[in-house]
């Protein structure tokens, strides 16, 4: 049975260990820079090491996302303090020689940048600085500990009452209180209750939950262990969806760690607390992320939602109370039960409290994964951290959300990042996904594009949904032809209510928010387009219904 | 009197149909075992036909309507066998920004296939992913599940036709 102080020994021995070497590098092993072929560059590290008879003074770790994913593969060198930007196997031998003395110019990549200065790190504290498919490195970096205070010091209660202080809200998107949802989930009578983590990160252009599981897998699994003794549980299941393989084998590699240090499985730390976790991997269905419809598809069946309520906490998973949290709400867990929840509770605003981690894409310089202090200025995010627009173009829009969100023009540019500010602006937080456009960027191509997503993942279940996308789509296609009437105007906003109002799931609900948002923002687009066919008195092509 | 769950005769004598069994046994041939087990057929042969619905079906006392039904939701099954390679043309929204739909277009033209069918000869499946999730090296392709960095439209075609020829040497 693991204790305390083995806890302490082991992360204390790998600290030494790590001391021990008079050279540290770390390569980036995470999807992004991995398909750049770090692995090779990890190996010829290695390799160089060995020849040049470093191979004992020197330690080569693969490790996790560090951020600027365009500027992969990335080398960093922690006791020289410098990171190598697109390094590549030719590069190893002149950073081999150089360890300890002068760096090698023409690979630094500068880290006095507000890239990395305006960042404050709490679920990403761990990625790129340990090996994540080493528990021992985790613990070294005060792992575990968490889930150790909250089995032998705080009653359930006190668990939640923690969390419920922190004013964490779940990072999925629509920002529900955490601690309430736990105490909903605790005060459930049941004989049997589940855990489970949402890593169905299907938003296309967001890949913050993968690389939190990719980068720092125990933390996840540290989160949800806290979680289930919170509430009551001793099972959980990670939901990751298939196109993440990585991230799959190191959560599997993880719980399988976790199981064989004691952190997971039977009796914890010798207390009476058991909690398993098993995997399950998605199969491609964007609407899995609705969680009663991935409840659905733990199940075995099609993933499709049903009616809320009741909500899963009252009867989820086979009809037993479950908690269901996003990967990254999760991730915030152990580190707000270590610093406490005042710590945590002073960064962000005051109803958004926290940091958020966005997977910052599009047409930006600095493209990557970076997490920020709740109630930044979206300027700050785009120009400072993003380092703005390349090619001296000009900034058009930010898309957040996905295919549930909305833009966001210049003119808004100074809007607080929090829940409710960006709802106001008819967007939302989303999980992460922060996508930038330029000014070549044709708005109702992006709506029509989301629509299109929209369309084809609709489970089918319901009407609105199922035919109203479809419409949506037709009808966003003539405007992106230029076939459009005044009267499909009309029409494309009707149809945006009415498939908010009546669909079953988020997803139908949500599906117009990018329609309606491009209206309402770049209604002068869609306007264009049907002057267009006036102006050059082509035929009105109106398709019949 | 019916079988014992796991008495299910395996359809063929190939080994494959093992690996299927196991991923069934260890989940103790429970019906929500469904979804696991497509995925083993799925990466054991490459697709799921009729043979290897009726076996997991028969096996897990799920109706074959509920084995089909999942097998048809889910995008990540397929139920006609792929071609030999695969380009992958990734179409999360940092992709498409960044002119997802041309390298389609490119690819589709220079084999004469559309997107999500197989070319006539059975070589090379074109295909579309919704993010996978490496937004930082967006426009992303995939040529058999590996990311090609930084493929231009221009030289792709050609970087596709070669790994089908290395392929056959």
């Amino acid at each position: 049975m693991l204790n305390y102080e083995e806890l302490t020994e082991i992360g204390a021995a790998e600290r030494a260990a790590a001391q021990q070497y008079q050279h540290r590098v770390s390569v980036c092993m995470s999807a992004g820079c991995l398909s750049s072929r770090s692995d090779q560059i990890k190996d010829a590290l290695e390799t160089h090491a060995a020849e040049k008879g470093l191979g004992k003074a020197c330690q080569i770790k693969g490790v996790g996302c560090m951020g600027p994913c365009a500027a992969g593969p990335l080398v960093a060198v922690e006791t020289d303090n410098v990171l190598y930007r697109n390094v590549k196997v030719e590069d190893v031998s002149d950073i081999v020689q150089s360890l300890g003395t002068r760096p090698v110019e023409r690979l630094v990549m500068p880290t006095n940048t507000p890239f990395f200065s305006r960042q404050v790190k709490i679920v990403l504290e761990n990625a790129g600085r340990i090996d994540p498919e080493r528990i021992e490195d985790y613990i070294a970096a005060g792992g575990y500990k968490a889930l150790f205070r909250v089995l032998t010091e705080l009653m359930p209660v006190g668990v939640i009452a923690e969390i419920t202080r922190s004013g964490l809200r779940g990072r999925g998107g629509a920002g529900y209180p955490t601690g309430l949802k736990w105490s909903t989930v605790a005060k459930a009578a049941a004989t049997k209750k589940y855990v489970i983590c949402n890593g169905d990160e299907g938003d296309p252009g967001a890949f913050m939950d993968r690389s939190v599981m990719e980068a720092d897998p125990h933390r996840v699994l540290e989160g949800m262990a806290i979680a289930a003794y919170a509430v009551g549980a001793d099972q959980g299941y990670i939901y990751i969806r298939a196109e993440y393989p990585l991230a799959i084998k190191r959560i599997e590699k993880a719980i399988r760690q976790a199981q064989k240090m004691g952190v997971l499985g039977k009796n914890i730390f010798g207390t009476p607390f058991s909690f398993s976790v098993d995997v399950r991997v998605g199969a491609g269905a964007f609407v899995c992320g609705e969680e009663t419809a991935l409840i659905a598809s733990i199940e075995g069946r099609r993933g499709t939602p049903r009616p809320r309520p009741p909500y899963p906490a009252a009867s989820g998973l086979w009809g037993y109370p479950t908690l269901i949290n996003n990967v990254e709400t999760f991730a915030n867990v152990p580190t707000i039960i270590r610093n406490g929840s005042e710590w945590f509770s002073r960064i962000g605003t005051e109803k958004s409290k926290g940091t958020k981690v966005f997977a910052l894409s599009g047409n930006i310089k600095n493209v990557g994964l970076i997490e920020v202090p709740m109630g930044i200025k979206l300027r700050e995010i785009v120009f400072d951290i993003g380092g703005g627009i390349p090619d001296n173009r000009v900034f058009k829009a930010v898309q957040t959300g996905g295919p549930s969100g909305g833009c966001i023009p210049a003119e808004y540019l100074d809007v607080s990042v929090d829940y409710e500010s960006l709802s106001q602006l008819g967007s939302i937080m989303g999980s992460g996904g922060m996508i930038v456009m330029d000014e070549t960027s044709d708005m109702i191509n992006v709506a029509r594009y989301f629509m299109e997503f929209s369309m084809t993942e609709s489970c089918g279940k319901c009407i609105p949904c199922r035919v109203g996308t479809a419409h949506l789509y037709d009808l966003l296609g003539k405007f992106v032809e230029g076939s459009a009437t005044p009267n499909d105007l009309t029409l494309l906003e009707e149809l945006c209510d009415m498939v908010r109002h009546t669909s079953l799931c988020g997803l139908g609900q949500s599906a117009p928010n990018p329609v309606l948002s491009t209206l309402h923002y770049f209604r002068q687009e869609y306007l264009d387009r049907i002057a267009a066919v006036s102006q050059n008195g082509a035929e009105h092509i109106v398709v019949g219904e | 009197m019916s079988l014992r769950q796991g008495d299910v005769p395996f359809p063929s004598d190939d080994k494959r149909w093992r690996l299927v069994n196991a991923t069934m046994r260890r989940h103790g041939f429970q019906p929500e075992a469904l979804i696991e087990t497509l995925h083993t057929v799925q990466e054991s042969f490459g697709y799921l036909d009729d043979e290897a619905l009726r076996f997991v079906s028969n096996s897990l006392r799920v109706p074959l309507s509920q084995a089909y039904g999942v097998a048809t939701f889910y995008h990540f099954f397929s139920l006609k066998p792929q071609g030999k390679h695969s380009c992958t043309v990734c179409m999360g929204t940092a992709c498409y920004i960044k002119g997802g739909q041309a390298i389609v277009d490119a690819v589709g033209k220079a084999f004469n296939v559309e997107p999500g069918k197989t070319t006539a000869d059975r070589q090379l499946s074109l295909l579309i992913a919704r993010c996978v999730g490496a937004c930082g090296l967006a426009p992303v392709v995939l040529i058999d599940n590996e990311i090609a960095p930084q493929a231009s439209i221009e030289e792709l075609p050609q970087r596709i036709a070669e790994v089908i020829s290395r392929a056959e040497l």
